[in-house]
C-alpha cells in the first residue's frame, strides 16, 4: 500500500520534469541567498567581538554558509537530472543515482530545518556572551593605556552613542565601577583619597557616567556627574529626570538588535525549507514514476508515483532489516560450526512428487 | 568643403545602425543613473537643510534630474529612429525631428556640464549659507522651549556627533554663545550672577561645550567644562590636548563631505555627456549617410559627414536664417503698411 500515490501520464512526466527543472534552479538561487545569509550573520558577530565574552557563537553562520553551498550543489545537480528526465533514454544514464541522490537530499532539508531553528536556539548563549562582554567592556574602559584594550574605551562609548543605550543592565552599572583612569586622578587631593578608601578594593567610584550615555533629546544640557544628587543641579529632580540619560542597557539594546537579525534569517531559512522540501517531493514522485515506466516496459504509457512503495512501518522495518544484514556481513554464521559451505537440505518445491534431489556422492 | 566626410557601404550602414540602437539604450540608463544621482544630491542636501540659510546651491541637483529626464527621453527617440532607419519607407516620417532633435541633444550636453561647473562654483555660497545656518543653530540651542526653535539643539548635538565636528569654525564658538537655557541656571547663586554681570548683554557665557563635542577616541574621559583652565583639571594641558574634544568645526566638515560628493558625481556626469556626444554624432552620421542614398539603388555606397559645408560657412547660414526670422516680422508689417499706402494712391 505506497504512500500517496498519484497517476503520471507521459505529458504530466513530461511537465513535471521541466517545472522541476526550473525550481532546480530556483532553489540554485535561494542556496546562494542563505550562504550569503550565513556570511551576513558572521560579519555582524565579527564587528562586535570585542563586547562579546568567549563563546562558540560562529556555528550558527557556519552552518549556515556550508548548507548554502552544498544547496548550490545538490540543486545544481537536481536541475541537470530533471532536465533529462524529460527523456526516457537519458534517464537511463541517472536511474541509479537518482535514488541516493533523493536519500542525500531528504537528509540535507533536515540539515537545512536544524539550521533554520538554530537561528532561533542562538539567542540564550548570546546573551550569555553579551553580559559577560558587556561587563568586561566596561571593567577595561578606563584601560586606554593598556596594550589589547586600548580600544575598549572608544568602542563602549561608540556602542551607547549608536544603540541608544547606557551600561549593561542600566546606567546604575557605572557606578559600581572606576571608569576613570589614576592617571587622570589627582592623588594629592583629599576627597580623591577619600572617595578611594571609602571601598574595600580602593576604587574611586562615583555617581557619574561617561559623555556617551548623554540623551539628545534632552531639553537640558546633560548631567553626567552626582547624577543621585538632586540638590548639586539647579531644577533637577533625579526620580522624575527621564530624558537626561538613555535608559536602556546596552545588553537589552544589542539583544534586540542580534534577535531581530536572527529571526529575519530563521525566518527565511524556513521558507527556503519549505520550498526544497516541495522541489523534494516533485523529484521523488519523478524518479517513482519514471522507474515504474521501465518497468512496465512502454514508455509512452501512465505510471504510478508515489513517496513510499509500503507504509511507513513496513518501509521502515524493511530498511532496519537492510541494515541488521549489513551488519552481520562480517559476521561468522555459527549454525553450520562455522563452515559456510556444507550442504544442507533446503525445503524448496522440486516438482509434482516433491521428490529431493540425489545428494551428490562425496568423493572418498 | 564638407566636415569630416566617411564613405558608408550598406554593411557599414547596417552596422552603425545597430551600434547606435545599442548606444542610445546605454544612453537610456546613462539618463536614468543622472536622474538618480541629482535625487541621491537632493536628498543628502535636504538631510542637512536646517543648518543651511538658502537653498541656491540646490540649483545643482534640480539640474541633473530634469536633464535627467530630458536624455532618457530623447535617447529613447534615437532609439526608434534608428530601429526605423534601415526601412526606406518609415525612415522619412521621422527627417523633420532631426534637427531639433540635434538642438536639444546639445542643450543636454551644455546642462550638463554646466551641472558640473555650477557644483565648484557654489562651494562658496554653500559654505556662507551654513556658516548663517549653523551660527543660528548654535545660537538657539538653548531654546528647547520655544516653538520652532525646539528641536536645535537635537539638531545640533547629532550632526556634530556624526560628522565628528564641533561649533562653527571650532569649538570656542561655543564660548561666544549662552548655550544652557536660563531655566536651568540658578539665579540666586553668586557665580551664576557674576558672569552673568560680567558682559555687556547679560548673557551665561562659559568656557564649556556640550557633551556632543566630545571625541570618544579620547584616551581620558571626556572634559566639557573649564577647558581653557588648566588647573581645573588634573593633568591637563589646554594647548597641547588635542584629543579630548573634536577640532574641525562643522561648516569645513559638512562643506567638505558635500565637496566629496560632488567630486563623485562629476566624473560619472562626465562620462554621460561623453556617451551622448557618440549618440549624437552617430545619429548625425546615419541620418547624413541615409539622405545620400539612391532611392533607385538602395544597396550602394553613400556618404556620411557631420556638416555640408564648414563650420564657418554653416555658422553663417544659421546666423542668416536666424535674422530672417527675425526679420520676418518687420518685414510683414512693412509691407502691409506700402500696401495700404499704394491703395490709397491708387484709389486718390
Amino acid at each position: 500500500m505506497a504512500v500517496l500515490k498519484v497517476k503520471f501520464t507521459k505529458t504530466n512526466r513530461d511537465k513535471l520534469a521541466q517545472v522541476l527543472w526550473i525550481l532546480n534552479w530556483v532553489s540554485v538561487v535561494t542556496g546562494v541567498i542563505l550562504f550569503s545569509l550565513g556570511l551576513f550573520l558572521k560579519v555582524e558577530i565579527n564587528k562586535r567581538w570585542e563586547l562579546m565574552a568567549e563563546r562558540d557563537l560562529h556555528y550558527v553562520p557556519n552552518m549556515l554558509i556550508a548548507t548554502g553551498l552544498i544547496a548550490c550543489g545538490i540543486n545544481f545537480l537536481g536541475g541537470k537530472i530533471c532536465y533529462d528526465c524529460a527523456d526516457t533514454t537519458k534517464f537511463l544514464r541517472w536511474k541509479l543515482l537518482m535514488l541516493p541522490y533523493v536519500i542525500c537530499t531528504f537528509f540535507f532539508t533536515f540539515c537545512i530545518l536544524v539550521g533554520a531553528l538554530m537561528c532561533y536556539g542562538m539567542r540564550g548563549e548570546l546573551e550569555e556572551a553579551l553580559d559577560l562582554g558587556l561587563r568586561d567592556a566596561m571593567r577595561y574602559y578606563k584601560d586606554t593605556d593598556t596594550p589589547g584594550r586600548c580600544f575598549l574605551k572608544r568602542t563602549v562609548d561608540l556602542l551607547q552613542i549608536q544603540f541608544q543605550c547606557c551600561g549593561n543592565f542600566g546606567f546604575r552599572d557605572w557606578f559600581q565601577i572606576q571608569w576613570i583612569s589614576n592617571r587622570y586622578l589627582d592623588m594629592s587631593r583629599r576627597e580623591v583619597v577619600a572617595r578611594l578608601r571609602s571601598n574595600v578594593e580602593g576604587k574611586y567610584l562615583m555617581d557619574g557616567v561617561p559623555f556617551s550615555c548623554c540623551n539628545i533629546n534632552s531639553p537640558r544640557p546633560c548631567i553626567q556627574h552626582q547624577i543621585t544628587n538632586s540638590s548639586a543641579h539647579f531644577n533637577y529632580e533625579y526620580q522624575t529626570e527621564e530624558l537626561n540619560l538613555w535608559r536602556k542597557g546596552c545588553r537589552q539594546a544589542l539583544l534586540e538588535y542580534y534577535t531581530h537579525i536572527m529571526q529575519s534569517i530563521g525566518f527565511t531559512v524556513l521558507i527556503i525549507w519549505l520550498f526544497e522540501l516541495s522541489v523534494l517531493t516533485g523529484v521523488r514522485y519523478l524518479q517513482t514514476s519514471l522507474e515504474n515506466v521501465l518497468r512496465q516496459g512502454d514508455p509512452d504509457s501512465e505510471s504510478d508515483g508515489w513517496l513510499l512503495e509500503n507504509s511507513f512501518v513496513e518501509t521502515a522495518r524493511s530498511n532496519f532489516n537492510i541494515i541488521k544484514s549489513l551488519g552481520k556481513c562480517n559476521q561468522i554464521d555459527t549454525a553450520n560450526n562455522g563452515d559456510p559451505n556444507i550442504n544442507v537440505p533446503s525445503t524448496a518445491y522440486y516438482g509434482p512428487d516433491n521428490l529431493p534431489s540425489k545428494q551428490i556422492p562425496m568423493a572418498s | 568643403m564638407v566636415l569630416l566626410k566617411l564613405q558608408f557601404p550598406l554593411q557599414r550602414r547596417v552596422r552603425l545602425a545597430q551600434g547606435l540602437w545599442l548606444l542610445s539604450w546605454l544612453a537610456v540608463l546613462a539618463g536614468a543613473f543622472t536622474f538618480s544621482l541629482g535625487v541621491y544630491l537632493k536628498t543628502e542636501l535636504l538631510r542637512r537643510a536646517e543648518v543651511m540659510d538658502n537653498t541656491e546651491i540646490h540649483v545643482v541637483p534640480n539640474i541633473l534630474m530634469l536633464v535627467g529626464l530630458v536624455t532618457m527621453g530623447i535617447n529613447l527617440f534615437a532609439g526608434r529612429v534608428c530601429q526605423d532607419s534601415l526601412d526606406s519607407a518609415r525612415f522619412p516620417p521621422w527627417k523633420p525631428f532631426l534637427l531639433p532633435w540635434y538642438g536639444l541633444a546639445w542643450m543636454v550636453c551644455v546642462w550638463l556640464l554646466s551641472a558640473v561647473v555650477l557644483s565648484y562654483a557654489l562651494q562658496g555660497h554653500l559654505e556662507e549659507s551654513l556658516k548663517v545656518g549653523l551660527r543660528n543653530g548654535i545660537r538657539f540651542y538653548r531654546d528647547t522651549d520655544v516653538p520652532g526653535r525646539c528641536f536645535q539643539k537635537e539638531t545640533i548635538d547629532r550632526l556634530q556627533m556624526e560628522l565628528r565636528c564641533c561649533g562653527n569654525t571650532n569649538y570656542r564658538d561655543w564660548f561666544e554663545v549662552q548655550w544652557i537655557s536660563n531655566r536651568y541656571l540658578d539665579f540666586t547663586s553668586k557665580e551664576v550672577k557674576d558672569r552673568v554681570r560680567s558682559n555687556v548683554d547679560g548673557r551665561y557665557l562659559m568656557d564649556g561645550v556640550p557633551f556632543s563635542c566630545c571625541n570618544p577616541g579620547s584616551p581620558r574621559p571626556c572634559l566639557q567644562n573649564h577647558l581653557t583652565d588648566n588647573t581645573a583639571h588634573y593633568n591637563y594641558e589646554h594647548q597641547s590636548e588635542e584629543l579630548n574634544l573634536y577640532n574641525r568645526g562643522c561648516r569645513q566638515a559638512l562643506v567638505d563631505y558635500y565637496m566629496g560628493l560632488m567630486n563623485t558625481i562629476g566624473p560619472g556626469i562626465l562620462s554621460v555627456i561623453s556617451l551622448q556626444i557618440s549618440v549624437l554624432v552617430s545619429l548625425r552620421y546615419l541620418h547624413t549617410s541615409l539622405e545620400g542614398v539612391d532611392p533607385e539603388n538602395p544597396e550602394a555606397d553613400s556618404e556620411g559627414y557631420i556638416l555640408a559645408k564648414g563650420v564657418k560657412e554653416t555658422l553663417m547660414d544659421v546666423k542668416t536664417t536666424v535674422f530672417k526670422l527675425l526679420q520676418f516680422g518687420q518685414v510683414e508689417a512693412g509691407d502691409e503698411a506700402e500696401a495700404g499706402a499704394d491703395g490709397e494712391k491708387a484709389a486718390s
